[in-house]
């Protein structure tokens, strides 16, 4: 995992902590940025790497909802519906995300790949309901009647 | 200018001035509208005096707690051999909120000025910008701009060619509300579990990596080089009400309104304006029910509390509330209380860290039987089990999550009492249409 | 001691004067008040999370939790006010709402301390609905230690021990809110040789002993205070023991020694003391084969054969010091010479103790061994001549040639069994091992420890002391002793290092003779 540019780049984000440890969170982001997910292997990598245990780095990926410990689908779409979204309809958005992605349900990575829904806490985008993060992309002000057409630009 | 809508005639736009202007983006544009005149002169002062600058402006802390920003800066001494810390909290994560999302969207040297001033003003030569991961966009925004700066030799190791180093780090959280406390920050920055920390000590004596730190929040630090430039005295006489809370607040709008959006106030505003004539009042046909004023954690006020108070930090408290991080969520006559509360519990009780015991198992229980009752499950008992619980989830954990789920829980059935009734002795949900078979389990 | 400070605060009515910068919980103590917690462990650092240790304190806003709230000049404490108590009936009523209510089939239960304090504190009837509890499988976390999930209750005591004692971070909180469970990495297990204190840490039925599964109920048990034989470390451990058979050995607090904790190679290594293939009376030969005597003939039997012999003393380094001092005796007496060996393995420290490890010298009392003149060798019968009496003391004489002791003059066996090595013995006399007499070590660093007697000897087996203190009276050296006490004080006056030492003196900590020091190593 840590060689070439990702090695770089974690040398150069050692320079930025007093500690090793400290890079923890960005040499996962690179972990995840390059693989899809963190898979126990990677942590034991990023273990090595950082100078900390498997079972340490283990502990802190759990507590982090954005990495994925299971590989996800190539979009990974979340739909927030904390109340003020839902307020705005954002369970019928994410309906509408499951309906037309064919992923079945929640959490369920579509027959093709391609995509994984999920429900999400506060996107901090409330002004904007429902927010909808697609990969590292965020769609604003998305509707029911939105959604075949978001879907259709990642087909 | 205002975003996503025009700022209007009533708002006092400072720090949304330039939001939803691309120009406002770039060092440049920045520049051309006064920007970094404020840290070149704050480099040139001793820090005391940036502090008592800000001490003067009245400046109060905009994530929630309201803390005096020149009295906390104040805490740290500048030159006692220790290195110390400045982190900015743009872990923006309180539902309701979308303030500092804006902030760093469109004036990100706004923020990366006040970041440095604020670490030079308290002998840091580092300044952590942790900001959550979701906000890709503000990340984008930040990372380039912070670039800019150091290309320019705005930051480095001779800031604006003072001698003076001043770095200013962008670091990425990973999904997780706790880290917007600013201990669990802290630990999440040294690359931990966002668990909170037992205070004392104070981040002032050991914070980030076991050093004085200060934490400010992103729309604390983007007001500092305003007051800086333009003095304490400019800034101190934005006040409608209490003397004790001056300045401009943006105040994010979300739910059931017709103008969703952020807008900027002096503090003082009478909030039944804001929230009729800014924010154009409920949507086409509706009327508004509820107001949780200050992000989730705040107790939930009744229509009469909302339109009785004044915007600012007392003002929300004198009816029932508090200001919190200004993330306004409105309810309006179609929404069920109950299953709000139940979302919101889930929230919670999704974002324990999972230290305190109360707040592990209490967010969890609690969220359950609001849902049941929300279901048609409920008995009258259960309000009282839930108020009890809530008791026993304030004030007794290292932070405030467990407080915060309990806030809407206590004010929603002291002030909707009669909607978790009718859920309990109608065994269902009274404003779902249909059969009682359709209510969701 | 003149310069710490002191604070004076009433906790429960009481006065009590403590040091600056203890917590309340400890204060508390002082005052015969034990503050009911989880998370808090003196070896620990602390954690404050378990909020069971919530007080109220006069003048404060909140209630404090007592592990990390400092005592301060005129605090007042109640620890039993209602505000209190309403607060941990709370406590145990969260941890109860996903905790399974299988006590009776649960090992913990009898020393569980979410059973204790809720029968102190705790509601008499639950209020959780008809929402299901949590369910998590249990899970095997390799060395000793199995964890049965649905009974955690997130103390986090097994991880700040690993992290911050052993220096060995297998152990994390994995997720988080109620979903939060005690994690590892696949492939890296608990075997630190520290890490069987995570099961004793715990104080609930999450982290059971494999060893220990379904074996006893706790309140079957007789627990004795004694001393870890299995290395020289000395750890001082409670034997715990049921119908005569010890079951467990667990960790006994001693802040010179061993702190909170022990070894698992200690912890585990108990079964040779309940071996059932012990010599139970006393043996003397009679032509090819061995016939069983009372002592007095056994004891005078041995003496002929010794009698104008030199004594070569073969003694097993887990022999107490009062069984030492008789075979030193016995040997200077006859102008003889003795000899040990032990049995060694590779040491292992406990990093976040100082002076605390698995030795390697895998027995108890190497260092009185040495004290007494003894000699240590690999090859202790070389040599032995027609003139010479070899005296085993309890060495199983495993790894040794026959023919050794094909030119010795005589042999006699003292010791808890026979070895098929020393079948031609002239005398056999049977004797206790270490569970099942009173005695003392003297541990690596000369720290002389006290240990109880566990359970019974079978048949006629008697002390080591005992039996050479007869064979010694009978050799023309009056040994009259009825006691260990009595051949402790004896020795206390004949020997420097030891002087002014009793039994009392030592108490259950043990005190260190007379010129030692620690050994190098593992000081920390």
């Amino acid at each position: 995992m840590f060689v070439g540019g990702p090695k770089q780049e974690l040398i150069e984000l050692f320079t930025r902590y007093p500690t090793k440890m400290a890079a923890l969170l960005p040499a996962l982001w690179i972990v995840q940025r390059e693989r899809g997910w963190v898979s126990e292997q990677a942590m034991a990598e990023v273990a090595q790497e950082l100078e900390l245990t498997p079972a340490y780095v283990k502990g802190v990926v759990t507590f982090y909802t954005m990495y994925h410990q299971h590989p996800v689908g190539k979009y990974f779409i979340q739909v927030c519906t904390t109340s003020p979204c839902g307020a705005c309809g954002a369970d019928a958005v994410a309906d509408a995300f499951v309906r037309h992605t064919g992923c079945g349900d929640l959490g369920v990575t579509s027959g093709d790949g391609k995509f994984t829904v999920i429900e999400v806490e506060c996107l901090g985008a409330c002004g904007f309901p429902t927010p909808v993060m697609i990969n590292e992309e965020f769609v604003e002000s998305v509707s029911v009647q939105k959604v075949p057409e978001i879907l259709a630009q990642l087909r | 200018m205002g975003f996503p809508h025009k700022s209007h005639p009533r708002e006092t736009p400072v720090l949304s001035e330039h939001f939803g202007n691309a120009e406002a983006l770039t060092l440049d544009g920045w520049k051309k509208r006064g920007g970094y005149v404020a840290l070149e002169k704050a480099l040139g002062m001793p820090e005391v005096d940036i502090v008592n600058v800000i001490k003067e402006s009245g400046l109060r802390g905009r994530g929630g707690a309201g803390f005096p920003t020149g009295m906390k800066w104040s805490f740290m001494k500048p030159g006692d051999g220790k290195p110390h810390y400045l982190c900015c909290n743009a872990d923006e994560s309180e539902p309701g909120t979308f303030k500092d999302r804006e902030i760093m969207r469109w004036t990100p040297h706004a923020l990366i000025e006040g970041c440095a001033i604020g670490a030079y003003a308290i002998g840091a030569e580092t300044a952590y910008i942790y900001i959550r991961g979701e906000f890709t966009e503000p990340l984008r925004v930040m990372d380039a701009a912070v670039r800019e700066a150091y290309k320019a030799g705005i930051l480095g190791a001779n800031a604006m060619g003072t001698g003076k180093r001043v770095d200013v780090h962008i670091h990425k959280g990973a999904g997780a509300y706790i880290c917007g406390e600013e201990t669990a920050m802290m630990n999440s920055l040294e690359g931990r579990r966002g668990n909170p920390r037992i205070k004392p000590p104070f981040p002032a004596v050991a914070g980030l990596f076991g050093k004085p730190t200060t934490i400010n929040n992103v729309e604390t630090l983007a007001a500092v080089p305003h007051i800086l430039t333009r003095g304490a005295a400019w800034y101190k006489a934005f006040c409608l009400s209490n003397p004790k809370s001056t300045g401009t607040k943006l105040f994010s709008v979300c739910g059931n309104v017709a103008k969703p959006g952020n807008y900027e106030v002096v503090l003082g505003f009478p909030f039944k304006d804001f929230l009729y004539d800014l924010c154009g009042g409920p949507p086409r046909g509706r009327t508004f029910k509820a107001v949780i004023p200050g992000g989730s954690s705040v107790p939930i006020q009744t229509m009469e509390e909302a339109e009785a108070t004044l915007m600012d930090y007392e003002g929300f408290v004198a009816q029932g509330s508090m200001l919190g991080s200004g993330g306004v969520i409105v309810y309006d006559d179609s929404q069920c209380m109950v299953r709000h509360i139940a979302r919101l519990c889930r929230f919670y009780a999704h974002e324990s860290c999972a230290q305190c015991t109360q707040c592990r198992e209490g967010t969890a229980w609690v969220t359950r039987i609001v849902e049941r009752i929300e279901a048609g499950g409920g008995a009258m008992k259960d309000l009282d089990l839930l108020l009890e619980l809530s008791e026993q989830m304030t004030g007794k954990t290292i932070c405030v999550l467990s407080d915060s789920c309990a806030a809407p829980i206590v004010s929603g059935i002291a002030k909707f009492r009669a909607e978790f009734e009718a859920h309990i002795t109608g065994k269902r949900c009274p404003l779902r249409s249909g059969s009682s078979s359709t209510v969701a389990a | 001691m003149a310069d710490v400070k002191t604070v004076q605060l009433t906790i429960e009515g009481r006065q009590v004067t403590v040091a600056e910068g203890t917590s309340i919980l400890e204060a508390a103590k002082t005052a015969g008040i034990l503050i009911p917690h989880y998370c808090y462990h003196p070896g620990l650092p602390v954690a404050g999370v378990c909020r069971m240790c919530l007080v109220e304190v006069e003048k404060a806003p909140k209630l404090a939790p007592a592990c990390v709230t400092s005592v301060a000049p005129g605090q007042i404490v109640h620890v039993y006010s209602e505000k209190a108590l309403e607060a941990r009936k709370s406590v145990l009523e969260f941890l109860l709402i996903n905790h399974p209510l299988d006590c009776p089939i649960c090992d913990q239960a009898g020393e569980c301390e979410l059973q204790d304090y809720t029968f102190v504190e705790g509601r008499a009837e639950g209020r959780l609905g008809p929402e299901p509890k949590r369910f998590n499988p249990v899970e095997d976390f390799g060395g000793d230690v199995l964890y049965v999930t649905n009974r955690c209750i997130l103390c986090t005591r097994c991880v700040r021990f690993m992290d911050d004692v052993a220096h060995d971070s297998v152990l994390n909180v994995s997720e988080r809110g109620d979903r939060a469970v005690i994690g590892k990495a696949a492939g890296h297990d608990l075997t630190h040789a520290w890490a069987g204190n995570v099961i004793d840490l715990c104080p609930v039925g999450a982290l059971l002993s494999k060893d220990n599964l379904n074996k006893v109920r706790a309140w079957e048990l007789d627990r004795t205070p004694t001393v870890c034989p299995n290395c020289t470390q000395g750890c001082n451990a409670i034997a715990e023991t049921r119908d005569n058979v010890l079951v467990r050995l667990r960790p006994r607090s001693n802040a010179d020694v061993n702190q909170f904790f022990m070894c698992d190679y200690g912890r585990l290594n108990y079964r040779w003391m309940n071996r059932q293939d012990r010599v139970e009376a006393p043996l003397v030969r009679q032509g090819d084969r061995f016939g069983a005597a009372d002592w007095d003939v056994a004891t005078a039997a041995a003496a002929a054969a010794i009698r104008g012999k030199k004594v070569v003393a073969l003694v097993s380094p887990n022999l107490s010091n009062e069984a030492m001092w008789m075979i030193a005796r016995l040997v200077e007496k006859t102008g003889g010479r003795g000899v040990f060996r032990v049995e060694t393995g590779p040491e292992a420290p406990l990093p976040g103790v100082p002076n605390l490890a698995l030795r390697a010298d895998r027995a108890a009392n190497v260092r009185a061994a040495e004290l007494f003149g003894f000699q240590r060798t690999d090859a202790p019968l070389a040599g032995l001549g027609g003139g010479e009496v070899l005296v085993i003391a309890d060495d199983d004489l495993e790894g040794i040639d026959p023919l050794a002791l094909a030119s010795v003059g005589a042999v006699v066996v003292v010791g808890t069994v026979l070895p098929a090595t020393a079948r031609q013995a002239m005398v056999v006399l049977p004797t206790a091992n270490m569970s099942e007499e009173e005695g003392t070590f003297t541990n690596v660093a000369g720290r002389v420890q006290r240990f109880l007697q566990a359970k019974q000897a079978p048949g006629m087996a008697r002390p080591t002391w005992w039996a050479l203190a007869d064979l010694l009276t009978a050799l023309g050296d009056p040994a009259n002793y009825f006691l260990a006490s009595e051949v402790f004080a004896a020795l206390a006056k004949a020997r420097p290092e030891f002087a002014g030492m009793t039994y009392d003196s030592l108490g259950m900590r043990g005190a260190v003779i007379a010129g030692a020091t620690q050994p190098a190593g593992v000081a920390k």
